[in-house]
């Protein structure tokens, strides 16, 4: 014969975390109505980030694609060519990425890409809206991964803007940013600390 | 951990030192870097390379030496590279003595003060041994940049020839490359300029980097100072996907190693095998890839239909239409050409003789000769390494060699290196037939015995007991197919070989050549070296392959089988890899290929052949099956398939399939079952044929001059297709006179008209100061449509005018050797 207490107190008692509940702040998220911000450093989608004049940061090396534990990352790299008319240059110095893809079926989003880029060319957005209803478009294209280009920036190919060869861009050295591109100028005169440009 | 390395001959003095506290015997005059090996120590290093002599640039490879063997320590760390070993001798190497791990940090930052960091766009990133020391023997910070230091640079890449790119950035002046060139390739176009910070590798602004072996440089470069244009930023070395083969260039059988990804070969490299290539290969064999890749590879089969045009089929209907066409052609030849693997020459001799029922099956497609098929069954065929063959070993163990019909650095670039390099060590006497001494010969410090064209069987038997140039077992002849283009001279070869006894080899210049000998593609020779004439022979292949009985009558040569395919008395022609350019007379054999009734054409590309044909069946490229090519020594070199193209067949499905269709299957589908076969038939062990000596043709009849030509090895072959690089690399068209002839032209001729009976080339004219008077020589197949379709047969009469066009040198790449270096 149960007890008293098995009786009527316990089935309250189970029902403890629920009343609890009903009095606590919601967290259910109306997601697509409702969309919130992530963490500043949450792992989104990928961007191929540019210089202030528009030419590309990617050099092609695949240190990216080393890195991807996922093996997401594909790049083909090409050469830069001078020619009188700037067609042929996409960034400065030697060498581009000619072919950049990432599967984001196979990205965990780890970062360790975004850690491996020599040039600050890779880094992440907040965007994690990565869903799609066929494979093919998940595979992410240069044209897809591409910052947009902001005001004062010029739609590659062309010729270096910013300085007479890729060291003065790797160095911060170039004397005006475009207009409109003020994040670039290295901070504290210390060319490995410089800002992201991404928004 | 003590390794004795083992040496032939016991005669070799070893001598004991102490390494890291580790006792080790290594034989007498071992490097202190190789005897640490032996304990498993690896000291860092970059100039030194075991085939190269040591030079002791770098100075990576610094170790602590406390005892010399003499009771006495070296006060400073010495360079291990140059320090050769002697007994009771104690070093200590980075693994134990701080003294040389500090001395080789020091060595590698003083490397890395000028050495720019851009690893990333570099090619040689991911299997650098800068890279890869720094991180194992370096510091993790530089004092000088720290310091404010700024590097030294210069303006990025230049072109040293249009195959190699240097950055002098990049070089740690290790001098691999400038040695390489000098000791090994013979020809020392670059070299270390300026002194101090300035040093730099430099080319003479006169003379470009013009060697059929620069690719090697690349290879063995340490950094990436030296790269390659035709592979620069295509991708990363863990991107690529490694398989070892042979090169399909020429028949020296050189190892290589063939990069793909993604269905696509990158790049190739040089194997190392030191029984025959070592560890170099020619520019071709590196850098000739891309006519596997181009557009206009066939890729379906296709049949020509009711109104003319070939139209596309599927394969069972290709080969029902195949069978079909040439069972109504009646009588049947097969070509197969001189490029194919071993198997696939096995499936074309097979199919000829159980499916065809004939004899008609020849692999020359080039000048030949019956001489030549006689010699080839006497002398040639089953004799390899370990079977009386001359090997590479033997080359550089020859007191003298003697190349007949043979430039070796245009048409077989592995013998080339190995006799300069037993020229070079040990003064081997390199004696050639030809008529001038090319820039080849003089490199071997090879001997010229003037020979004009024809003259060759009178040279040969000269040498017979001859006081300066006597030859005895210790020598070795090397004979070129070009010879067979000689009446008299292949047998005047076998003749001396026997009277002197020295060594007897054939040098083909196709891959396929030696293989296609063995596997029975020659009208008088079954699979094996089994004599069609012999009717043991002909019962014990019939045997092994299951058959009643074997055509008997010895086939038709290529020359005849085009003459027969002329007059009708042959309807059908199976056609492999062949370019009637190539063959004796060009235009006779477009005449048979368009009189044949039936046609079936097995090529991986577009030519005029498939154009012609009426079933057009496209074959795997060399990277895409596996094979064996067998080399002018005799030695059977497999390779398995790179790349997986599951369309494309090897030629010897395609025979499978035909011969299915025709009711006489040949018992294989794939080139593990031809192995197989071919493994059970084994070599013929009865008696061999016998050579039937030519006699040698009389003087050269008509006016005019003689026509001496080769190919060189880089030309408008059809295998170096779709590589611009490497084709500007090859040398530059140019009629060659003797001074007298020259004499005899207009004073300042730059440029001469050489007319023979098919036709006339416009061409630069030099003057070789030893060539042989009343000769002309001109490359074979650098210019216009080639010696044999627009020029002459080789040995036949020509002449020479001049004229007052400067020759454009066809097929002419851009002037790709930039400026000198300054």
């Amino acid at each position: 014969m149960a007890t008293l207490k098995e009786q009527f107190w316990d089935p309250i008692a189970g029902f403890g975390v629920t009343f609890r509940t009903m009095f606590k702040k919601t967290v259910t998220v109306q997601y697509p109505f409702e969309k919130r911000p992530t963490a500043p450093r949450f792992h989104g989608r990928h961007q191929l980030n540019r210089w202030p004049d528009g030419l590309e940061k990617c050099v092609g090396c695949e240190l990216c694609a080393w890195a991807c534990p996922a093996d997401a990352i594909y790049v083909e790299g090409a050469q830069n060519t001078d020619l009188p008319d700037g067609s042929g240059r996409f960034s400065p110095g030697e060498r581009y990425g000619r072919v950049y893809q990432i599967n984001y079926l196979r990205c965990i989003l780890c970062g360790l890409c975004i850690e491996a880029c020599p040039t600050r060319a890779l880094t992440m957005t907040n965007e994690y809206e990565l869903a799609d209803d066929n494979r093919t478009d998940l595979i992410y294209e240069k044209s897809d991964l591409l910052a947009p280009l902001l005001p004062g920036m010029e739609q590659p190919p062309h010729a270096m803007l910013l300085g007479d060869d890729e060291q003065d861009y790797y160095r911060g050295a170039y004397a005006a940013p475009a207009p409109g591109a003020t994040a670039q100028v290295p901070v504290d005169g210390d060319p490995t600390t410089r800002k992201a440009e991404t928004k | 951990m003590t390794t004795s390395p083992e040496r032939t001959g016991a005669e070799v003095e070893h001598v004991t030192l102490t390494v890291d506290g580790v006792q080790v015997s290594v034989p007498k005059d071992t490097l202190v870097i190789r005897a640490a090996e032996q304990v498993g120590v690896q000291i860092p290093r970059f100039c030194d390379h075991p085939l190269l002599a040591p030079v002791g640039a770098c100075r990576q490879c610094l170790v602590d030496v406390p005892d010399a063997g003499n009771g006495r320590g070296f006060p400073k760390p010495q360079a291990s590279c140059t320090l050769q070993v002697a007994e009771g001798m104690v070093v200590n190497t980075q693994a134990t003595s701080p003294v040389a791990d500090k001395a080789q940090q020091g060595i590698m930052e003083f490397l890395l003060i000028n050495h720019p960091l851009d690893c990333p766009v570099c090619d040689k990133g991911g299997e650098c041994p800068l890279q890869n020391q720094a991180m194992s023997n370096g510091r993790g910070e530089s004092r000088f940049s720290e310091g404010g230091g700024v590097k030294r640079t210069y303006p990025k890449p230049i072109n040293i020839s249009a195959n190699v790119l240097l950055d002098r950035e990049r070089c740690v002046l290790c001098a691999r490359c400038t040695r390489f060139s000098e000791q090994i390739a013979g020809d020392p176009f670059i070299a270390l300029i300026e002194r101090g910070a300035l040093q730099q590798v430099g080319i003479y602004e006169k003379e470009p980097f013009e060697s059929y072996f620069s690719g090697n440089t690349i290879q063995i470069c340490p950094v990436g100072a030296l790269t390659s244009a035709e592979y620069r930023f295509r991708s990363r070395p863990f991107d690529l996907v490694s398989t070892p083969s042979i090169a399909e260039h020429d028949a020296c059988g050189a190892a290589i190693r063939v990069d793909h990804r993604r269905g696509k070969v990158m790049r190739r490299l040089a194997g190392n095998d030191p029984e025959v290539n070592e560890e170099w290969i020619t520019d071709k064999d590196r850098f000739g890839f891309a006519y596997a890749q181009l557009p206009d590879r066939l890729t379906y089969p296709q049949v020509r239909d009711e109104s003319g045009e070939l139209r596309p089929a599927s394969w069972p209907e290709a080969f029902a239409v195949a069978a079909r066409g040439l069972r109504a052609a009646g009588a049947c030849a097969v070509l197969p050409g001189g490029r194919v693997t071993a198997e696939d020459a096995y499936a074309y001799a097979k199919f000829a003789r159980v499916a065809l029922g004939t004899n008609d099956v020849d692999f020359r497609a080039r000048p030949l000769s019956a001489e030549e098929a006689s010699f080839l069954a006497a002398e040639v065929v089953l004799r390899g390494p370990g079977d009386g063959g001359v090997t590479y070993a033997d080359l550089e163990a020859a007191s003298t060699v003697v190349l007949a019909g043979l430039e070796p650095e245009d048409e077989a670039g592995t013998i080339f290196l190995r006799l300069r390099k037993a020229n070079r060590a040990h003064g081997t006497r390199v004696l050639a037939l030809a008529p001038y001494s090319s820039r080849g010969l003089q490199k071997m410090g090879g001997r010229l015995l003037p020979t004009a064209p024809g003259d060759e069987p009178a040279v040969l038997d000269s040498l017979v007991g001859h006081s300066d140039f006597g030859l005895d077992a210790s020598s070795v002849l090397l004979v070129g197919e070009r010879l067979a283009t000689v009446p008299g001279a292949l047998s005047a070869a076998a003749r001396l070989a026997h009277r002197t006894g020295a060594r007897l080899a054939w040098v083909p210049r196709r891959a396929g050549d030696r293989g296609a000998l063995e596997a029975g593609c020659l009208p008088t020779l079954l699979p094996g070296g089994r004599p069609v004439a012999s009717p043991d022979a002909r019962v014990d292949a019939a045997t092994a392959w299951g058959v009643d009985r074997l055509p008997e009558t010895p086939g038709r040569d290529t020359d005849q089988i085009v003459s027969a395919l002329r007059s009708g008395e042959l309807g059908g022609l199976v056609i492999g890899g062949v370019d009637p350019d190539d063959t004796s007379d060009p235009a006779a054999t477009r005449a048979a290929i368009e009189a044949a009734s039936f046609v079936v054409a097995l090529e991986l590309r577009e030519t005029e052949v498939t154009r012609a044909a009426d079933v057009v069946f496209p074959v795997a490229a060399a990277v895409e099956k596996a094979g064996m090519f067998v080399t002018w020594e005799g030695r059977p070199r497999e390779f398995p398939a790179v790349l997986s193209v599951p369309h494309a067949l090897p030629d010897l499905r395609v025979l499978a399939g035909i011969a299915e269709e025709l009711g006489a299957p040949l018992g294989f589908r794939t080139v593990t079952e031809v192995r197989a076969q071919l493994t059970e038939m084994g070599p013929w062990d009865g008696e061999r044929a016998t050579l039937d000596e030519a006699a040698p043709a009389g003087a050269a009849s008509g006016e005019g001059l003689r026509l001496a030509t080769w190919k060189q090895m880089i030309d408008d072959g059809s295998l170096t297709d779709g590589e611009p690089y490497l084709r500007a690399t090859a040398r530059a068209p140019i009629a060659r006179v003797s001074p007298a002839t020259y004499a005899t032209l207009p004073a300042g001729t730059a440029a001469v008209v050489v007319s023979g009976d098919r036709g006339e080339l416009t061409l630069p004219v030099e003057v070789a100061d030893d060539m042989v008077d009343g000769t002309v020589w001109v490359p074979a197949r650098s210019a216009g449509a080639g010696v044999l379709a627009a020029l002459a047969a080789p040995g036949s009469p020509v002449r020479l005018a001049a004229t007052e066009t400067p020759a454009t040198p066809a097929g002419a790449s851009d002037p790709a050797h930039h400026g000198g270096v300054q």
